[in-house]
């Protein structure tokens, strides 16, 4: 805002958006014709999902190629990049908002369902009615509820994998500001470094995430059948994973447009975007590390 | 600042493109997307009026007179998702669609192609949800609110939760479009407190999408692992709650209700000071109302849950926090009458529906109040008490807003006026059938006969004969609307003046009537008499 518009910018028509829409929903309703599909009878469903999610990746490229020339053709004013940032924000804050309902049912679970199923309070008769026995407690012992479903499991300890999956991100965060820094001050060279190290820093997140996944599949017996402890660990732990394979995909691609020269010191919404992208990831996980591993 | 890069990119600078593909699919032009949105909308509307139609012909009479309870439940519950995210929600984004650019001066949407896919998503969402009504084992039959663990039940569980992920994502960019457009694409010399409140409206409306439909597809994701990859999240023997699901969606479900009505105080707000030839009274106040509303939005959520069994202080503090939503909602109730205080007011059909919005609305505010007395919903929860308020608030609220402002601006998109007679038959039906519909359902709630029942006992046969003769007669009134909207677009010889109506204040009404295929190519320069609001700073 504060700068005076000498004309406006519309973009030219775009047959993306609607072949956006038509991806989207091939990936999805396939998907649900595989969730819903009678055992045995898999494959239509599967081979749909399939065509529809090769078709949102094709669709991505797509339309971002198309953005990317018309942003170095010099179409965008100052106006659109505004717009640009205005959006990219929003979207953060819709993400935010999407790990807060899956915090908030964590909170809820750890505060009030499992406490009350243990006989806490004495508005809920659940306890004394089905299960006397239960204790209630979080983690190994009572997490997974008074049936204990998914049998006996270990919590994964949050001062292995985990610890070091943190500072690996942290790291990652400065490495990606130093990129950002360079990138102002006009030095190709040092953002590749650096950007570089901000991508294999994200693969190796993701490389360890991987192991923490099998380890606890298959030496803690902590599934995704769980109770709610597995649920809630893989769930918010799975989208956090989610997203950081998104943001090094975008990072990476980042790098490429980098070395093709697509930036300059003024000129750098796509860097500046993906890199709020990862921070966000990253105070993601600061509040995954604290509330689901250490607490 | 740096343009070199100002030239625009139209291959249809002077009119809309002649192939329909290109000029309907590959739109980035917000008066395109917005018909296209109004148009859906109104198909939706229809689609889920039909299924209203089934839900009253089954009432008609106690016992069990034409459809399956199976069926009968699979209509409630689209019945009520068709008409949230299919009907109210996009006539409202293609009514912000239309107005938001012309109303702040700007040459379309800040994000034209988003804007195209935010639309382009839904038809194919609802393909989804409705397609579950052909699938063995039939659609979702849960209610809207989809409770597990009986809507875990539902064997087309997933192709639901994918529709409402595609309706949300719809719904959050166009919300991201609507924030950018208003705060980023204003002329200059439109400052905010300057704005119509329509506008105002849609910009805290927009924060409110953003901030909760991730919620709601936060919590569907949550039924879809518990249907499907085996997590207990809303399983007690596993350690969860199903209450939690119930927090969460109405985390979701409270602000959404605003979202739905908080655009329709905007038109409210534009359509009676026209037609009352005033401007607003309290404008500063009302903008403050809708904002407080807003943010009281966030904290009531349990309302809906007080016979769930919470602790006495959470009933108490939602108790509370709901009651003091009447405070800001008043404010506005009352700005409203003032605004026609000492006006010389006409009544074209537009202003007809927005004095009954006013009286209606309020009916719909006062049973809300009393269904926020914890002791009091012990006895309306789960009611037709319930639903004859919410019905108030939703089609004598943010339905008759919805057709107030597409009388109001109908000449203003096709350059033609509607017929007025046409309009007041309308309304005249609309407002006489819906009272007969909805008001007996007070009745029908006091006494005991609880919701989403498809047969109920010989004592509430009468009140419920009246309302379904209502509910027929309502709906009928409705294809008098379709008549009178294809009468104008396609057939009404008169034509229509740039500023329609006479009173009327506002950027919209000084570009031509229909409003051209391109507006505002540079910033316009505004005039102290074009606002509707405030003063022109030099």
């Amino acid at each position: 805002m504060g700068q005076q518009h000498d004309a406006y910018f519309v973009p030219a028509k775009s047959y993306w958006p609607f072949v956006a829409a038509v991806v989207m929903f091939t990936t999805v309703f396939g998907a649900a014709h595989w969730l819903n599909a009678e055992p045995g009878d898999t494959g239509f469903g599967k081979t749909v999902l399939t065509i529809g999610f090769v078709g949102v990746l094709a669709m991505f490229f797509g339309w971002f190629r198309s953005v990317i020339r018309e942003s170095l053709a010099g179409s965008y004013n100052s106006q659109v990049d505004t717009s640009f940032r205005m959006g990219m924000m929003w979207f953060i804050f819709s993400e935010v908002m999407f790990f807060g309902a899956f915090f908030g049912a964590l909170f809820y679970i750890r505060m009030f369902s499992v406490p009350w199923l243990g006989g806490e309070g004495r508005g809920v008769l659940t306890h004394e009615f089905l299960w006397s026995h239960y204790a209630a407690s979080w983690g190994a012992d009572g997490g997974n509820g008074p049936q204990h479903v998914g049998g006996a499991f270990h919590t994964v300890a949050a001062w292995g994998l985990p610890l070091l999956n943190t500072l690996i991100l942290l790291s990652s965060s400065v490495t990606v500001t130093i990129a950002h820094h360079a990138l102002r001050a006009g030095h190709r060279g040092k953002i590749l470094v650096f950007l570089g190290l901000t991508v294999l820093l994200g693969a190796l997140f993701l490389n360890f995430q991987a192991h923490e996944y099998i380890e606890a599949y298959r030496e803690l017996n902590l599934t995704l059948h769980s109770g709610v402890y597995g649920a809630t660990f893989f769930l918010l732990t799975g989208f956090h994973g989610l997203h950081v394979t998104l943001g090094t995909i975008m990072l990476a691609v980042i790098w490429f447009r980098v070395l093709k020269g697509h930036f300059n010191k003024d000129h750098h919404f796509g860097f500046e975007a993906v890199a709020w992208y990862w921070h966000f990831v990253d105070v993601v996980w600061l509040a995954l590390f604290m509330f689901v591993y250490i607490l | 600042m740096s343009h070199a890069a100002t030239h625009d990119q139209h291959d249809d600078h002077h009119g809309a493109p002649k192939n329909f593909f290109q000029r309907w699919c590959m739109s980035t032009n917000h008066k395109d997307i917005g018909t296209l949105y109004l148009i859906f909308a109104l198909t939706m509307f229809f689609i889920g009026g039909s299924f209203a139609m089934v839900i009253r012909a089954e009432l008609f009479k106690p016992g069990l007179q034409l459809v399956q309870p199976y069926f009968f439940n699979e209509m409630t519950t689209l019945h009520a998702l068709v008409m949230i995210f299919g009907a109210i929600m996009p006539a409202f984004v293609g009514l912000g669609n239309w107005m938001i650019p012309l109303m702040v001066g700007a040459p379309d949407m800040a994000l034209p192609r988003m804007n195209n896919l935010s639309f382009w998503i839904l038809p194919f969402a609802f393909t989804l949800l409705l397609s579950t009504l052909f699938m063995p084992g039939g659609s979702a039959a849960g209610g809207w609110t989809m409770l597990p663990p009986l809507s875990l039940q539902s064997s087309s569980l997933a192709y639901t939760v994918f529709a409402i992920h595609l309706m949300g994502i719809s719904s959050i960019m166009g919300a991201i479009n609507i924030i950018a457009t208003i705060l980023n694409m204003r002329a200059p010399g439109m400052d905010l407190l300057k704005m119509p409140v329509f506008v105002w409206s849609w910009l805290i409306t927009a924060f409110l999408l953003i901030a909760v439909m991730p919620v709601l597809a936060g919590a569907v994701t949550m039924l879809l692992t518990d249907k499907y990859f085996g997590t207990n999240f809303f399983n007690p023997g596993g350690g969860g709650d199903p209450v939690l699901y119930q927090h969460i969606f109405w985390f979701f479900g409270h602000p959404e209700v605003y979202i739905m009505i908080l655009p329709a105080f905007g038109i409210i707000s534009e359509v009676i000071p026209t037609f009352s030839r005033k401007p607003i009274f309290g404008y500063k106040a009302m903008v403050f109302a809708i904002a407080s509303i807003a943010f009281l939005s966030f904290i009531v959520w349990a309302h809906h849950m007080f016979t769930v069994g919470l602790p006495l202080g959470a009933d108490i503090f939602f108790m509370y926090a709901t009651m003091l939503i009447a405070v800001p909602t008043g404010v506005k109730v009352f700005n409203w009458v003032s605004t026609m205080w000492g006006g010389s007011m006409t009544f074209e059909t537009p202003m007809l529906f927005a004095i009954s919005f006013v009286i209606l609305f309020t009916i719909g505010g006062f049973s809300g109040l009393m269904l926020a007395m914890v002791p009091a919903d012990f006895q309306y929860h789960d009611t037709y008490f319930v639903v004859a308020h919410f019905h108030y608030v939703l089609v004598t609220g943010a339905l008759f807003a919805i057709i107030s402002a597409t009388y109001y601006w109908l000449p203003k998109w096709t350059g033609r006026m509607y017929s007025e007679f046409w309009g007041k038959v309308h309304f005249w039906n609309s407002v006489i059938w819906v009272n007969v519909l909805f008001f007996p359902q007070h009745f029908l709630g006091l006494a005991g006969m609880p919701r989403r029942v498809p047969d109920y006992n010989v004592a509430f046969a009468n009140f419920n004969m009246i309302s379904s003769i209502g509910g027929f007669l309502f709906g009928a009134s409705q294809l008098i609307f379709l008549g009178v909207l294809i009468h104008c677009v396609f057939f009404s010889k008169k034509r229509a003046a740039d500023r329609v109506w006479e009173g009327a204040k506002g950027l919209e009404w000084t570009v031509p009537s229909p409003a051209p295929h391109h507006t505002f190519d540079v910033p316009p320069v505004i005039h102290e008499g074009d606002l509707a609001h405030g003063h022109v700073n030099d």
